[in-house]
């Protein structure tokens, strides 16, 4: 069972409170996402540590029943 | 657990830059792989790749290794740099080839 879009979104906002996620359906099969995520929390973090948070989200799930996620990170401008 | 670490460490001990990848280089099995030795052939650096597909021990390995749940992955002189979307950020912002030349790695 692939991971639903909302079920995703849901998912790094819950990991991530106050952050923006756009979800794209990269091939139309519910199965390969691009998800863009800005969030406070990545301020001064390296790149590894902003995906890693937001793999976090996912846990086991990653490269599992989430078989695709494209991640793009991006710290707000303040 | 204890010995796939060892591996992993004199893998990436013996080459400046290392791929783990789905597939090869010539045949990946995977988009984000495809995508991951594209840009490493964009960059110009000479690279070893590790097909995760044939080795399950190393495959599992890696992620934990790394603390990294996906495949692709890149190293530079034994540092995990990202999977294929921060390859792909660092080549944009033209990062990946001032990461090779300060690591000193030589062009292909």
């Amino acid at each position: 069972m692939p991971m639903r879009g909302e079920d995703i979104i849901a998912a790094i906002e819950a990991e991530l409170p106050g952050a923006q996620v756009e979800l794209t359906d990269l091939a139309g099969d519910d199965n390969h996402w691009a998800a863009k995520v800005t969030a406070p929390q990545f301020q001064g973090k390296t790149r590894v540590a902003q995906h890693k948070m937001v793999y976090a989200a996912f846990g086991e799930k990653m490269g599992g029943e989430l078989h695709a996620l494209q991640v793009t990170t991006v710290v707000p401008k303040l | 657990m204890a010995d796939i670490n060892t591996k992993i460490s004199s893998l990436l001990g013996e080459n400046d830059v290392v791929l783990f990848m789905k597939g090869t280089p010539l045949f990946p099995q995977c988009g984000f792989s495809s995508r991951a030795v594209a840009i490493l052939d964009h960059v110009g650096v000479t690279y070893e790749s590790v097909d995760v597909l044939q080795d399950m021990e190393i495959r599992q390995g890696i992620k934990t290794f790394s603390d990294w749940p996906t495949i692709p992955q890149l190293y530079v002189k034994g540092e995990f740099v990202g999977g294929s979307d921060i390859m792909m950020e660092m080549f944009e912002a033209g990062e990946l080839k001032q990461l090779m030349d300060d690591k000193g790695v030589t062009a292909s």
